[in-house]
């Protein structure tokens, strides 16, 4: 069967093993661990940048999530049987991995808040909690959004791995294709995970912009571009 | 996880593992030291034509850059199965994908680095009678040297934990013995090990490149501490 052939069957659009529902299922595992990782990180990072401590931390755990294999992780939290296979280890997984750039980025966002701005916040007689959420949050924004983002796409195109410890999600394609060495299984799988890689991209990277305010688009973009970590 | 660890069936650490497996440990590591360097050092090669193009002619910077990002996005699951009806079970198919991903970040760091260098130096480096490729040389590539170098660095190390995609095609290194251990009936120790076998290796890379980024450009010592 050609690739046109099974993009055109009916049979491939519809019931469990359709597009839609892996698809569907992709982008449930996906915002499962984001949820989760958001919820970890965002108060920790929060509330270290606000008190300005922790610097070690913020900057040096994207490092450590570089250096360990999405898919020994994955394959480990899968082999612990009160887990088990399926879609409950690519969640925990990926959400470990969608922990550092969140982190990462918003600490050094509410850490680049200017002292006199803050100091300014402080003698109008704003306290910590509305200098962080009037003051710093606003700030902090293009990072923060940047940090949400890198993680999401990095999260959606890490999902397919998940395929390989028993979850579903577009990877079942390429993983079932390997399996039953069909060449057209494989490549519409891949032509799937990238497309809905690059879908998530292009569509964040508009969120982010549209969330970002008008006068602070600039100025972060060459910051934030050097701070991208690559999807598993 | 106490209760994990000391499971005595199927313990996560076991050094009898270590030691009966030590060949295959052994053969997966120098394959994932092969495969590493092989796709970092072919993306260095393929960066340097594409920067000095870039340099050449600017108004390509966003293009190339905004191309190569969004090959970035592609899942590496996704570009080894594409990549792998062109190669099939090679290491290539590995290398080249790994490559794409490297590629990324050591162009980047490069054009980033270059644009860098204060105008006001370049302007004393041209107020002096220097060359445009003198200029290159002796003055612009000494001080993008150290945003270059920690690129390479970022891109090795995230090429050490990539490598263990190729797994699926049977050129994975540590990977290899991590997917066959989950399919052997969940062998913790064989999954473990090759695991931290990984991160130790990635953090071996780090500290090496550290160290010649410390000797190559010992100025940057006092602003990276």
């Amino acid at each position: 069967m050609s690739l046109f052939e099974w993009f055109t069957d009916p049979a491939n659009w519809t019931g469990e093993n359709g597009i839609p529902v892996r698809t569907w299922e992709q982008i449930q595992i996906s915002l499962w661990a984001m949820a989760i990782a958001l919820v970890v990180a965002l108060p920790v990072a929060l509330t270290l940048g606000h008190l300005r401590k922790g610097m070690f931390l913020a900057t040096n755990i994207g490092n450590v999530g570089r250096a360990v294999p999405t898919l020994g992780v994955l394959t480990i939290l899968a082999s612990i049987p009160e887990i088990g296979i399926g879609n409950l280890a690519a969640i925990l997984a990926l959400a470990l991995f969608a922990i550092p750039p969140v982190l990462t980025n918003t600490y050094t966002g509410l850490a680049g808040v200017d002292d006199e701005v803050r100091d300014a916040a402080r003698g109008m007689g704003m306290g910590g909690l509305s200098i962080l959420s009037r003051v710093e949050v606003p700030l902090a924004v293009p990072l923060i959004a940047a940090g949400i983002r890198t993680a999401t796409v990095q999260v959606v195109a890490t999902a397919s791995l998940a395929a390989l410890v028993g979850s579903g999600g577009l990877g079942r394609y390429v993983v079932d294709g390997f399996a039953l060495q069909d060449n057209t299984l494989i490549l519409a799988g891949a032509i799937l995970t990238a497309a809905l890689a690059i879908i998530a991209e292009l569509f964040l990277s508009g969120v982010q912009r549209w969330v970002t305010p008008k006068g602070l688009r600039e100025q972060t973009r060459a910051e934030m571009e050097l701070q991208e970590i690559p999807a598993g | 996880m106490l209760d994990l660890l000391a499971d005595a069936s199927n313990p996560w650490l076991s050094w009898k593992y270590v030691q009966n497996n030590w060949e295959e440990l052994v053969a997966a590591g120098q394959e994932h030291i092969y495969l590493t360097v092989s796709s970092v050092v072919l993306a260095i090669l393929v960066s340097i034509p594409l920067a000095i193009l870039v340099r050449r002619v600017p108004v390509l910077t966003g293009p190339i850059l905004g191309l190569s990002g969004i090959l970035y996005t592609i899942p590496s699951l996704a570009l080894i199965s594409l990549l792998w009806p062109i190669f099939g079970l090679s290491p290539w198919t590995v290398i080249i994908a790994l490559a794409v991903y490297a590629l990324l970040v050591v162009l980047r760091n490069i054009v980033v680095g270059l644009q860098q260098v204060p105008g006001d130096v370049l302007d004393a480096a041209n107020g002096m009678g220097l060359t445009d490729r003198q200029i290159l040389a002796r003055v612009s590539l000494p001080l993008a040297l150290p945003t270059i170098l920690a690129g390479i660095r970022i891109a090795t190390v995230s090429t050490v934990g990539m490598v263990t995609i190729g797994a699926l095609v049977g050129y994975g290194g540590f990977g290899t013995l991590i997917l066959s251990g989950f399919q052997n009936n969940f062998w913790h120790a064989q999954i473990l090990t090759a695991t931290l076998c990984c991160v130790l290796l990635a953090v071996v890379f780090e500290l090496l490149l550290l160290i010649v980024e410390r000797v190559a450009a010992p100025w940057t010592r006092k602003q990276a501490a």
